[in-house]
């Protein structure tokens, strides 16, 4: 199963996480010094400043209000305010065979985030359920990004719709939901180029590519996929919310898992932003991805610790 | 957030001491405690930050600061030094004297930018007068060779590429025996993109390594990295011996905080940075302005004048 392979990848981590952990609290006193390890900890994870403080509040007062003495207990209570912030913003990914058109999934994010490779795990993983996927190459101006689509393409048995390098993106977008209406496919997934949040003309880019579906289908795109690295650090913050005001982002996409990185920065995201993780990428292979699960994660960063990451 | 509000922070800390004429040890402390946190949100890693603070401390509460006539300016000065050097002083040029052809590796995790970084190192050294021939030693990743071929057609670089079938190994000693036959005088080769813990592959890169002996092996790092940098950086560099880096997408609103991790703890020079996608997007690191850049000081020297 993937999340033990998720778990595999994470071991060094983990063992690192976990270990400092169960050092910080081994017959520690539950004081201050130790809620200035647990910054520490939290921080190295890529939670960031503002949401591991806003942690370490709700530690304290869940310490206070229980009448915690034990600083044996306060890892799986982390844990748990963890898993909590996750869980108030999760949200399943929108399933195919709901509505009378194809569902309609744009898949954005910086350069180099993993989006074609997921694009490529999405079409292999809803083909293998049986549905019918077509795959709209919109991303026409990386050297060799079409080629790479439709090598993903042809492993999953999905239909490309695809033109010229250089092509106008949003006119591939239109092509694509047109071809995968008048085959009545029941999905289909939009990779776009990388762009960096912070280039405005590509980011009205993409704003255009969506109003463009709109105009074939209202009700598309009914999921915008944000795909961030589990090794990026704060910035992630910055794209999460670039992106969702640009093209309302509705579930991110945590690629990488399989690296040492912890992926903290979706914590931070959710708390701040209010938006869930949806699906997970740990690998390059086309099996390689998971619906997301907040307790699984948690547990994932927290294993081995004494209270056993409150799952 | 991380990016906006973070040099106006450290101005009114900075401010805030200035505002106290004579500096106690707790006054130091206070501000210690904010450069802290602005480092931690701008990716620094948190061991390089705490040693940082920790030799801004053992200077700044040092009796000639405190007893100054200008504590504030005295200890903005010494973060600003601090920074600077760890971030290596001056710009690090690629070595490319000695035996010909001079073969780079580049290497890095997947997506850091290797392939385009390539194409944009071939276009540079041309423009110095140098002949270079790109190497598509990635034979993993779908389309990694059409990728490596269309860039090189880009900047009118020759690109061997002897298909997908072959061990990466092989393809880089031919590489280097293609270029002695057409009379190249640097071989850049791009590999695959690879996790450090994924010891087959990064096996793979010593086995390149022991075949091709090259002059420079460059890591090249996504600038938007967070706290796992040093960990990346400290693998690649035990298993390999790195000569320097390449830090890439610094042309977005990344605070870059990787950049001063991998440094401190490889000791190596970034040499170049990736501003863009584009071939002609690359220019020379330069460490005073990157470590302004992470401070978030526009420019920090009218800082410390107004200090
Ligand atoms: N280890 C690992 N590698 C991944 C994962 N997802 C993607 N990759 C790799 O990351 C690199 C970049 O992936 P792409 O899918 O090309 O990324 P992209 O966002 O489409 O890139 P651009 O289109 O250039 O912006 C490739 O080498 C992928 O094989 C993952 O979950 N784990
Ligand atoms: N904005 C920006 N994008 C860059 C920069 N350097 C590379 N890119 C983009 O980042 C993405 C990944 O670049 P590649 O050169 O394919 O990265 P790679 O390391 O070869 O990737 P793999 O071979 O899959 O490991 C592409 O979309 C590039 O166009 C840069 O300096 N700025
Ligand atoms: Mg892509
Ligand atoms: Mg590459």
């Amino acid at each position: 199963m993937i999340w033990s392979k998720l778990k595999a990848g994470l071991a060094r981590t983990r063992e690192q996480l976990a270990g400092r952990i169960r050092a910080v609290v081994q017959g520690a006193a539950l004081d201050e010094a130790l809620f200035e390890e647990l910054e520490a900890v939290l921080i190295t994870a890529d939670v960031g400043v503002a949401t591991t403080q806003r942690l370490l509040e709700r530690l304290r007062e869940r310490v206070r209000a229980e009448g915690v003495r034990d600083a044996a207990a306060v890892p799986g209570l982390l844990a748990e305010e963890m898993r909590g912030m996750l869980e108030a913003v999760a949200a399943p990914p929108a399933a195919p065979g709901r509505g009378p058109g194809p569902l309609v999934i744009l898949v954005v994010g910086v350069n180099g985030s993993g989006k074609t490779t997921t694009v490529g795990k999405l079409a292999a993983r809803y083909r293998q359920e049986g549905w019918k996927v077509v795959v709209g190459a919109a991303d026409t101006f990386r050297a060799a990004a079409i080629d790479q689509l439709e090598r993903w393409c042809q492993r999953a048995g999905a239909d490309l719709v695809r033109q010229h390098p250089g092509a106008d993106p949003a006119a591939v977008a239109f092509d694509a939901l047109q071809a995968a209406q008048a085959r009545g496919a029941d999905v289909l997934l939009v990779d776009t180029a990388g762009r960096l949040h912070t280039r405005v003309n590509l980011m009205e880019e993409l704003r255009k590519t969506q109003r463009v579906l709109q105009r074939l289908d209202p009700t598309a795109p009914h999921e915008v996929l944000l795909v961030l690295d589990a090794t990026t650090g704060q910035n992630a913050l910055a794209q999460a919310r670039h992106f969702t005001e640009a093209v309302g982002v509705t579930g991110i996409v945590l690629t990488k898992l399989d690296g040492t990185a912890r992926g903290g920065m979706v914590v931070a995201i959710a708390d701040q932003l209010r938006l869930p993780v949806k699906w997970v990428g740990t690998g390059e292979g086309a099996d390689d991805l998971a619906p997301f699960d907040p307790g699984e994660f948690t547990r994932a960063l927290f294993e081995g610790t004494p209270a056993g990451a409150g799952a | 957030m991380a990016f906006e509000g973070l040099a106006e922070k450290l101005q009114a800390v900075f401010k805030r001491l200035r505002g106290k004429g004579k500096l106690t040890e707790a006054d130091v402390e206070a501000a210690l405690r904010e450069v802290r946190l602005a480092l931690l949100e701008a990716d620094v890693n948190f061991k390089v930050v705490k040693d940082f603070i920790a030799r801004v401390r053992e200077r700044a509460v040092g009796q000639e600061v405190l007893e100054s006539l200008t504590p504030a300016q005295q200890v903005i000065k010494i973060v600003h030094d601090e920074l600077t050097q760890l971030m290596g002083g001056q710009h690090a040029r690629l070595d490319l004297g000695g035996e010909l052809p001079a073969v780079v590796m580049l290497v890095g995790l997947q997506g850091s930018g290797k392939t385009t970084t390539a194409a944009k190192l071939a276009r540079l050294l041309t423009r110095q007068g140098r002949q270079p021939l790109l190497v598509a030693a990635d034979v993993y990743r779908p389309a990694a060779v059409e990728q490596l071929v269309t860039l090189g057609q880009q900047v009118q670089v020759p690109v061997y590429a002897p298909g997908t079938d072959r061990d990466p190994v092989d393809i880089a000693r031919e590489g280097v025996a293609e270029a002695r036959r057409r009379g190249r005088d640097v071989v850049l080769i791009d590999t695959a993109g690879r996790l450090h813990i994924d010891d087959a592959l990064m096996e793979e890169l010593e086995r390149i390594r022991q075949a091709v002996a090259p002059r420079e092996i460059l890591l090249v790092v996504d600038a938007m990295t967070g706290q796992d940098a040093v960990n990346v950086a400290e693998t690649f560099h035990r298993r390999l011996g790195i000569d320097g880096v390449i830090l890439t997408k610094l042309d977005g609103d990344a605070r870059g905080g990787a950049a001063l991790s991998v440094r401190a703890v490889t000791g190596r020079p970034i040499k170049f940075a990736g501003l863009g996608e584009r071939v002609d997007q690359l220019e020379p690191f330069h460490p005073e302005r990157m470590a302004s850049r992470i401070l978030g000081m526009g420019d920090v020297l009218s800082l410390i004048e107004k200090a």
